[in-house]
């Protein structure tokens, strides 16, 4: 008899159209002291089940039918035993620190109020308990951070007092829900290290859910992969990444930027579990027919000087002008700290760091969504910002294009994909004709690989790849030289991923297009770049050629990285 | 407060003639002039607005044109009926909005949600003199029980009179305040049950049912007290709401507040009471947001600790 | 074809909502027929009460037709001055009606200029716009209304005034009401505007005002929408209030509210039907308009999604 058992576990999901299956005959087993991972793309249940375990499934989604056994206690029983159950003998870590705290009342109150819910204790003792808590979580000072608000802390340090809610009345077992999404590598790695700590100290069973392939290598004993609700893999975790037998397991891990290597394109594979390498060339003639042969001339076609950008952090406001008006010592904020580099035709160079880095603040002072209070920028040997520091619309806009982080946001929803592609054609080219305008949103919708019947839908009929490749032909509309590229593809599942690089280092060689490609994925960047640079709180550590960082960082920093980043090689 | 002063200033001097209110349409010239030496409408304009500003302070809005009184003498007299009216409608309003509100928002879906739902929605529907008009009709006319108008008895304490202590006084208050206090209180109830509906899906609450809270404490600590702190914004315009409204009420009920004196003034502009009751309930606006904001920073943290942090 | 139609909009999620919601499909009918009656009020009533001609005053207090001495020719009976009820609350829904939209409309361009443009460019102007939102907002919309009409009484002479007073009134009531379109399009332009399409549209090169009102305006319409439903009927209740108060239009072309006003005289005397018919008209009207108002905030609001 193992310590968790779910057996034939279906979920559904019923709609006005149709009933969804979220989960169809499941079944695992776990051991106290494993750590289980469950892997899958969105979509594909994987949270469900978790919180089908406690019971917490929202409506209208029912299990209708299976068993959750935990020591032998039927789970799927009353409301009364599975409460009693939540939190004394299973633990559950959200996703988001930020928001799985009550705002309104001090960690001292959150902790006390859960063990006492369990626990037949004081509340001296209630509160002995919790400052230990804190402590074996890693929190510093824990007698006195106990009275503080949630907002106090910082995103790791929250989901520290998360995990110590989570264990807070001695669980058997713990359910970590994309646990390290939401956080730095640095973070992620520490909080991974607690979580596999604690497994062995307190014997715990533990299940990770996550989308992260290099979690799962490094953390996990045993290994889901789900698809559509169905478990279509489960075994060892080497040996089901090592050997994966599946399609969807197979398309996983090949789709999983390595760490170790750069490789030229990203193998794919297809549904009936061939793998694809071609690209398909021929499509960017039209395309570049229309903008005529550029040449790579090596030549240097943007230059950072010196540039800095402060907030000062009244700026973003509170609305309480008697409270704010008594603090004149604002707090301020360095996001871009005298940052210089160059960018070279042709190349692709990377900026990587983590969140705070100022790597995004970099590419809204390319583009001229926010102008920096210091420094010189140089686009083909003319300034970008004028003595006022006013942007030089005309100079470069158009040439410099944009590809964002959030595809489901990046396109207006009240236009149609023809007239997103179209607009900005129109508006470099105020006499086109709408034969040519056509003609020109075809080539464009046709090199990033989507139909033509596509131009009369709306962005909410198409998925988060879908609309990444319509987001690359609106910003290839405007025949754009610098292609800024923010996080493309962080949005997105591994496999999706893997086609919107390939597309993007299509269009790069074919098109002769000069790329800054931001992320704080070091595999992806480690794929797309040339040359990297490394960001830590707005200032640069290290500018290197992409091999020589990997195989030979110099910076602390970077060395850290490097390190902590998840490896899915590790285990194979 | 200043903007108010200066607007209801420009009223009192620039918006019709004073005089010919004052002393009819057929008096003499003399007679005329004799009347804005007295008033000192001669002197420069600044000279004016501070003499003005000068007078509200004191308390001397200066002289009704229509009733021919000292307009702080009238105020004085019947502010004590509307701030009592408004004090026991807000009370009303609030406690049994936040009470209906809670019960909407937690129970979603059930039967006696949906019955207070269409009710609070016919409250919204309903303006404010028709639900006094079937009131009274109602109480008084049909069944006799309650006064249709006036305070009833008061007792004078010091310079409030108050109708709290006898029992006609407070018969009294019953139908005015039930008439002022439904709109409002329907308003609070569709505050609370949204602001409620929307915490119980935040991530906290989930958490909180993953750490096997009970669902009673669930919802009336850790719901609750998120859910309360739009009522404490509300809380403000509302009774700045209920001092607008508690005009129509006085006007329906005959209620000798200062509402009907200030529909009065309108109807024969009477600029002086009107320009006072303007700076007097912006000053009480005034008051009550300042209240709100002090509010806000004891019941959130999060506002309080970013100031002391800093 | 009309079917075809019918099940196209039955297959989005709002039709959906909306045929599913036996109050939304009741009080949008209700209301249509109201809109209906007041829009060819010359040809739905039976009488026009304004004509000297088809009055008379021998018809006065005339009770509705199931009491005992009512008459089929006025079914809900006739007011102090011989007019048929009937008649004249369908005249009287017109006044309200056309008050109502009016300001609303007013309102809103106003609003939702001060606020979009608040929302987007940011800064001291924005400011200064909220904190006029604020200070208006706390002003409540009857005593501003008042407010108005007071001044527009003091600087109008009073025979001007009644021509004026319906303009006046539009005047008062929008005035009041702007700071709540404001606010919500300001709030959702500051969403929109942190959205990467309109980034995307900055890059491009669009010029500001086309980015707030091609491409943000048309993505915050909803909210403003449910506003502008609720919108309306709390501007008929204001415009019925202030003219059974006596302020507003003037009773020569008499609201819902004016005939209130007037029937209130006689609801101690019995003739409770003169104040019944107009206040039954009136709630029946505020009433379906936000029923619908309400059905549509929760049909669109992405948070609340229901089964």
């Amino acid at each position: 008899m193992s310590f968790l058992e779910v057996k034939n576990l279906n979920i559904s999901y019923p709609t006005r159209k149709e009933t969804i299956v979220a989960s169809k005959n499941v079944e695992f087993s776990l051991e106290r002291g494993e750590i289980l991972g469950i892997v899958g793309e969105s979509g594909s249940g994987k949270s469900t089940i978790a919180n089908a375990i406690i019971n917490l499934i929202d409506p209208p989604g029912e299990i209708t039918d299976g068993s959750i056994k935990i020591d032998n206690i039927e789970l799927r029983s009353n409301e009364e035993i599975i409460q009693n159950i939540r939190g004394n003998k299973i633990g559950f870590v959200f996703q988001d620190p930020q928001t799985s705290l009550n705002p309104l009342f001090k960690i001292k109150d959150q902790l006390i109020e859960t063990i006492q819910a369990h626990l037949n204790l004081s509340y001296q003792d209630s509160l002995k308990k919790s400052i230990q808590l804190l402590k074996e979580v890693g929190i510093e000072n824990a007698e006195k951070r106990i009275e503080d608000y949630p907002h106090q802390f910082s995103g790791g340090m929250r989901q520290r007092v998360v995990i110590a809610l989570a264990i807070s009345c001695e669980p058997d077992l713990i359910i970590a829900d994309e646990p390290t999404t939401a956080l730095d590598v640095s973070i992620q790695y520490q909080i991974l290290e607690l979580l596999k700590d604690l497994t062995k100290k307190r014997n715990l069973g533990v299940i990770i859910i996550t989308h992260d392939m290099g979690v799962i290598a490094e953390t996990t004993n045993k290994v889901i992969v789900m698809r559509y609700g169905h478990i279509v893999e489960q075994g060892e975790t080497k040996e089901l990444l090592t050997n994966p037998k599946s399609t969807e397991a197979r398309s996983l891990v090949i789709s999983v930027p390595p760490t170790n290597k750069k490789i030229d394109r990203f193998k794919l594979i297809s549904p009936d579990g061939k793998e694809i390498t071609s690209s398909s060339k021929d499509l960017t003639k039209n395309i570049i027919k229309t903008w005529g042969i550029r040449e790579n001339k090596n030549q240097k076609l943007l230059k950072l000087e010196e540039v800095t950008k402060v907030f000062d952090d009244n700026s973003l406001g509170s609305g309480f002008s008697f409270i704010s008006n008594k603090s004149s010592n604002d707090k301020i904020v360095k996001a871009v700290d005298n940052v210089s580099f160059e960018l070279f035709e042709g190349e692709t160079l990377g900026l990587v760091g983590e969140s705070g880095s100022g790597k995004s603040t970099i590419a809204k002072i390319i583009t001229g969504l926010i102008s920096p209070n210091k420094g010189n920028l140089i686009y083909n040997n003319e300034p970008l910002y004028n003595s006022n520091k006013k942007y030089q619309i005309h100079n470069s806009r158009g040439q410099i294009q944009m590809i964002f982080q959030d595809p489901y946001s990046s396109l207006n929803p009240r236009f149609k994909v023809k007239d997103i592609i179209a607009e900005p054609i129109k508006f470099f080219q105020k006499n086109i004709s709408n034969n040519d305008l056509l003609q020109n949103v075809y080539d464009l919708i046709d090199i990033v690989g989507m139909t033509r019947q596509s131009l009369d839908r709306y962005p909410h009929e198409f998925s988060g790849g879908q609309r990444q490749r319509i987001s690359i032909a609106r910003a290839l509309a405007t025949r754009p030289r610098l292609l800024i590229c923010d996080e493309p593809t962080s949005a997105l599942d591994v496999s999706i991923q893997a086609q919107i690089l390939n597309l993007l280092k299509d269009i790069q060689d074919e098109l002769h297009l000069t790329m800054l490609f931001i992320s704080h994925d070091l595999p992806v960047i480690r794929q797309m770049c040339n040359r990297i640079i490394v960001l830590k709180n707005g200032a640069v550590c290290e500018t290197k050629d992409t091999e020589e960082l990997f195989n030979n960082p110099e910076h602390e920093y970077t060395k850290e990285l490097i390190r902590l980043m998840p490896k899915i090689e590790s285990i194979i | 407060m200043i903007v108010v002063a200066f607007v209801s200033f420009s009223l009192f001097n620039f918006v019709g003639d004073p005089v010919n209110s004052m002393t009819g349409e057929d008096a003499s010239d003399e007679r005329r002039a004799e009347v804005r030496e007295v008033l000192g409408l001669n002197d420069p304009v600044y000279v004016q607005f501070s003499r003005f500003l000068s007078n509200i302070i004191q308390g001397d809005f200066g002289i009704s044109y229509q009733l021919k009184r000292e307009v702080s003498d009238l105020i004085a007299e019947r502010m004590p009926a509307t701030l009592e009216l408004v004090f026991v409608s807000a009370l009303i309003a609030i406690i049994s909005g936040v009470i209906l509100g809670v019960y909407t928002g937690i129970n979603r879906d059930s039967f006696i949600s949906n019955i207070i739902l269409v009710i609070s929605l016919a409250g919204v529907s309903l303006p404010t003199f028709i639900i006094g008009i079937m009131l009274i009709y109602l109480f008084s006319v049909i069944l006799g029980v309650l006064p249709s108008f006036g305070r009833g008895e008061v007792t004078q304490i010091g310079f409030w009179t108050t109708g709290f202590l006898t029992t006609s006084g407070l018969k009294a208050l019953i139908l005015p305040s039930i008439t002022l206090s439904l709109f409002q209180m329907t308003y609070v109830i569709r505050l609370v049950r949204a602001e409620m509906m929307e915490i119980l899906q935040t991530d906290y609450i989930k958490f909180a049912k993953a750490r096997g809270i009970k669902r009673s404490v669930i919802n009336y600590k850790h719901a609750l007290k998120n859910g309360l702190i739009p009522v404490i914004t509300i809380t403000g315009i509302n009774i700045g709401t209920l001092i607008a409204f508690s005009i129509i009420t006085e006007t329906v009920f005959q209620w000798p507040g200062m509402g009907s004196l200030f529909i009065k003034a309108v109807y024969f502009v009477d600029i002086p009471i009107m320009s006072a009751y303007m700076i007097m309930v912006a000053f009480i606006f005034v008051m009550i947001n300042f209240i709100v904001d002090m509010t806000y920073y004891f019941i959130d943290p999060r506002i309080r600790l970013k100031e002391e942090g800093s | 074809m009309l079917l075809k139609t019918y099940n196209k909009i039955y297959d989005t999620d709002i039709g959906y909502s909306f045929f599913n919601s036996k109050l939304a499909v009741i009080s949008s009918t209700i209301f249509f027929i109201i809109l209906f009656c007041s829009v060819f009020a010359g040809i739905v009533a039976p009488y026009n009460p304004f004509d000297p001609a088809s009055v008379s005053l021998m018809d006065a207090f005339t009770p509705p037709v199931w009491s005992e001495g009512g008459s089929f020719s006025f079914i809900l009976g006739t007011d102090q001055q011989g007019r048929d009820m009937f008649s004249t609350m369908i005249y009287g829904s017109r006044i309200s009606l056309i008050v109502g939209f009016a300001s609303i409309i007013f309102a809103m361009i106003l609003g939702v200029f001060l606020g979009i443009t608040a929302g987007y460019i940011g800064g001291r102007y924005e400011i200064i716009v909220m904190r006029l939102t604020d200070v208006q907002l706390t002003i409540p919309s009857i005593l501003m209304a008042l407010l108005v009409d007071g001044i527009a009484r003091a600087i109008i002479s009073q025979s001007m005034h009644d021509e004026m007073a319906i303009y006046v009134l539009i005047f008062a009531i929008g005035i009041s009401e702007w700071p709540q379109f404001a606010r919500v399009s300001r709030a959702s332009t500051l969403v929109e505007k942190n959205k990467e399409y309109v980034s995307a549209s900055r890059i491009i090169g669009l010029s500001n005002i086309l980015i707030m009102f091609k491409h943000i305006l048309p993505n915050i319409l909803r909210p403003i929408l449910v506003i502008a439903t609720i919108g309306l009927a709390l501007a008929i209740i204001t415009e019925s209030t202030l003219s059974f108060l006596g302020v507003g239009v003037p009773p020569t072309t008499p609201s819902l509210g004016t005939l209130i006003r007037f029937g209130n005289n006689f609801l101690f005397s019995g003739e409770w039907w003169i104040t019944f018919f107009p206040a039954i008209f009136l709630i029946v009207l505020a009433l379906s308009i936000n029923l619908l108002g309400d059905w549509m905030r929760d049909a669109l609001n992405p948070k609340l999604k229901k089964r």
